[in-house]
């Protein structure tokens, strides 16, 4: 025990020593915090523009539909030709020109209409003007079968579903979107955690091969206790790599809203959304009403079970990946040995991502997100993401926790024996470019 | 209890490969035991064992007296054939880390690293990262650092590889204090001639086989084979030559007629020399008389040769 200890320290020490690292730890929060200052700018400067569009119309329909927006503005040409007005359109340097004709009907009208403009539109444009078509167009058809105006306005109103779960209490719209936010977060930093220190591990492992000090230092310890130390070492490294920079970070942004007397409760919304790039809703412009139930939902995840949990899989699955990533660096003399062993270690960890974003979010108890719940080699990070629902009823059921924690327990302990076994084996071995055929080989020495 | 270390019977199989086939060895305390063979002869590996680095697939190693266990490992002092330091470390730093993983205290770790620092001139190098040093000062942490704890027993793969020999000669000095003191040492090595001069006992592998061991003057009296180097003066020593080849069997003879000295080889039939010194005293002064005794890499090549002829 005292020499696992002594090497955790040295571990530590000789990570947290290097230059690259305290580089990275200090900068990072910086740099984080000007892409999202840049980000959250840019966006501004893009909201800013105003689009104007020119509507030369002959028609004796749509005179009244083109109405100026927060986004868009409109200029109408009267009485002039379809070239003059196109070339009034270019030289007043706006984005285009709706052309639209005058023909005997509707229908005629919308068929032989065109839109002219310098670049092609984006579909934020045409869905505008399109929208404006097709209203005019449904209307026109109820008109035909009988519909009066003031019917056809009564019949459009919006509506939205009211959701409830079974005990009665009411639910709301896009909650399970967040809550899998929440525990996708989780999962990122899993991952994201998994992948940069598991490769310190491994170079770790490597340095110490091709240095040839390995054998001096298993000649006084276990390879075991070495490889464990190593594991430990580094990842506690990492937590004060996480440590730092939370703190730097929510420090830093607090003195940049400081500054710029940024309003703090609307802008952190619009950091999050900022930098969360999978983020396909927008939260709608909501009253305060709804807002307060937004938060007070959110604080009823529970964060203790939550947290506890995301240490229990983080603990479980950095560890049986950083023992395989340790396993690799002994089998190889050098860093570009590695490639074919990588790929396959963050294929499953790619795929818990892509699962958790796609498959989770629609349907957090589906039966895909079950399976990779379960699964361990994607559990840490699939079932953090279906856990902010909580345990039990209307969550995850508490079977599915259990057994996701005991198969992450029985492949830790598998897959630590079995990379001992090739660490052990393989730090003694040089010049060697192996295969798995001859991994599967040492596991028999 | 006189020996250090026992080996039984110790086997080590790597796949289908064989390392060690039935190996035993008996390495007495207090002496100089050479482990000799080429490369790939199992050398290492039994090495190994020993330092339960790897663990035999039958037989067992008797260390002091006891089955060989982990606690043993503090009482073994080990320099691997493939050694280095962490380069981004300080070099006292990372001497007082490896004396602790020995199972030093800190402060104990401490004071003797100061007194072998000092003994061999590299105190000032304390404070450096091991990416500055020399390999030859690279070598002397390293040898440091293998004998500090004061093991019972030391063991040195290839130790002089990589030493310029002034380092080598203060390193075989320090060495051999330490077997004044009491230390038992292994030597390991493929270059034969170059600990033959250190060691009282060999033993010789050879394809993961023991194919000879015990004292190395035993076994140089039973290779040898009475040749003997003469060295004569007199004059007409071509006649001389001429008139004791009818009798003996000579061989490289050469003769220098300004400084009149007659040089040969001699076998003699027995390894009674007196008929023949008295025959030689009666024609010439004698001015050397020397027997040619096998070096371990004679003995070496003989066993091997003999080994495959009765094969």
């Amino acid at each position: 025990m005292n020499k696992l200890s002594l090497i955790i320290k040295r571990e530590y020490l000789a990570k947290v020593r290097n230059k690259s690292f305290v580089i990275m730890t200090f900068l990072s929060p910086i740099l984080m915090v000007g892409m999202i200052v840049l980000i959250a700018y840019l966006t501004k400067v893009n909201d800013s523009q105003k689009r104007i569009i020119g509507v030369f119309n002959e028609s004796n329909y749509f005179s009244t539909d083109f109405t100026t927006n927060e986004r868009t503005s409109y200029i109408f040409f009267k009485d002039i030709s379809l070239q003059a007005a196109k070339d009034s359109t270019l030289s007043l340097g706006i984005f285009g020109l709706l052309h639209i004709p005058d023909r005997s009907s509707l229908e005629e009208v919308a068929e032989s209409t065109f839109f002219y403009s310098k670049e092609p539109p984006n579909t934020l444009v045409l869905d505008l003007l399109e929208d404006i078509f097709e209203e005019r167009l449904r209307q026109g058809k109820l008109l035909d079968m009988g519909v009066s105006t003031e019917q056809f306005a009564a019949i459009n109103d919006k509506f939205e579903i009211n959701i409830a779960n079974f005990t009665g209490e009411q639910n709301l719209k896009g909650i399970n979107e967040m809550k899998a936010f929440i525990g996708g977060g989780f999962g990122y930093l899993i991952m994201m955690f998994i992948i940069i220190y598991g490769g310190f591990v491994m170079r770790s492992v490597i340095e110490e091969k091709t240095s040839r000090i390995i054998e001096v230092i298993i000649s006084s310890v276990k390879p075991f206790q070495l490889m464990l130390g190593k594991i430990i070492g580094t990842s506690l490294a990492g937590i004060t790599q996480f440590a730092i920079w939370i703190i730097s970070a929510s420090l830093l942004l607090f003195v940049v809203f400081l500054v710029f007397g940024i309003d703090l409760t609307g802008y952190s919304e619009q950091s999050v959304m900022a930098s969360n790039p999978m983020s396909g809703i927008s939260p709608l412009p909501a009253t305060t009403d709804t807002m307060q139930l937004y938060a007070l939902e959110l604080l009823q995840i529970p964060w203790g079970l939550l947290i506890s949990l995301f240490l229990v899989y983080f603990v479980l699955g950095y560890l049986i990946y950083s023992s395989i990533y340790a396993a690799i660096g002994a089998a190889v003399d050098n860093e570009t040995d590695t490639q074919q062993f990588i790929f396959p270690i963050i294929l499953p960890l790619m795929l818990a991502i892509y699962v958790g974003f796609f498959s989770v979010f629609n349907n957090p108890h589906g039966p895909i997100a079950v399976a990779f719940s379960l699964f361990p080699l994607t559990s840490p990070i699939v079932m953090l993401m279906r856990l902010p629902g909580g345990i039990g009823e209307g969550g995850v059921p508490l079977w599915q926790v259990i057994i996701s924690i005991v198969f992450l327990i029985l492949t830790f302990i598998g897959i630590v024996w079995l990379a001992a076994k090739i660490y052990r084996v393989g730090i003694l071995m040089y010049g060697k470019k192996p295969t798995y055929k001859e991994l599967f080989k040492w596991l028999k020495y | 209890m006189n020996n250090i270390l026992v080996a039984r019977n110790v086997t080590k199989k790597y796949g289908n490969k064989m390392a060690l086939n039935d190996v035993s060895l008996v390495i007495p305390k207090n002496s100089i035991y050479g482990l000799l063979g080429p490369n790939g002869a199992g050398k290492t590996t039994l090495i190994r064992i020993i330092n339960q680095i790897t663990y035999p697939d039958s037989g067992e190693v008797i260390f002091d007296g006891e089955l060989l266990r982990p606690r043993h490992i503090a009482l073994i002092g080990y320099l691997p054939e493939e050694r280095g330091l962490y380069k981004s470390m300080k070099v006292g730093e990372q001497a007082l880390y490896l004396a602790q993983l020995k199972g030093l205290s800190k402060a104990d770790a401490n004071q003797k690293l100061k007194y072998w620092f000092d003994k061999l001139e590299i105190g000032d190098w304390w404070n450096r990262k091991v990416q500055e040093l020399s390999k030859g000062m690279a070598q002397k942490i390293q040898f440091i650092v293998t004998v500090l704890h004061e093991p019972k027993l030391l063991i040195f793969d290839e130790p002089f590889s990589g030493f310029d020999p002034i380092n080598a000669n203060i390193i075989k000095d320090e060495i051999i204090k330490l077997k004044e003191k009491g230390t038992s040492i292994i030597f390991s090595t493929h270059r034969m001639e170059s600990v033959e001069e250190l060691c009282e006992y060999i033993a010789l592998l050879h394809n993961a086989e023991k194919i000879l061991d015990g004292r190395l003057e035993d076994i140089k009296k039973e290779y040898k084979n009475n040749m003997f180097r003469v060295g004569l003066e007199m004059e007409n020593g071509e006649n001389f030559l001429k008139l004791i080849s009818d009798k003996f069997d000579i061989s490289s003879s050469n003769y220098d007629y300004n400084r009149k000295q007659l040089d040969f080889t001699v076998q003699l039939p027995t390894d009674d020399t007196r008929a023949f010194l008295a025959l030689v005293s009666a024609e010439a002064s004698i001015n050397n008389f020397i027997e040619t005794i096998p070096s371990a890499n004679d003995i070496f090549i003989q066993t091997v040769q003999r080994k495959n002829d009765n094969e």
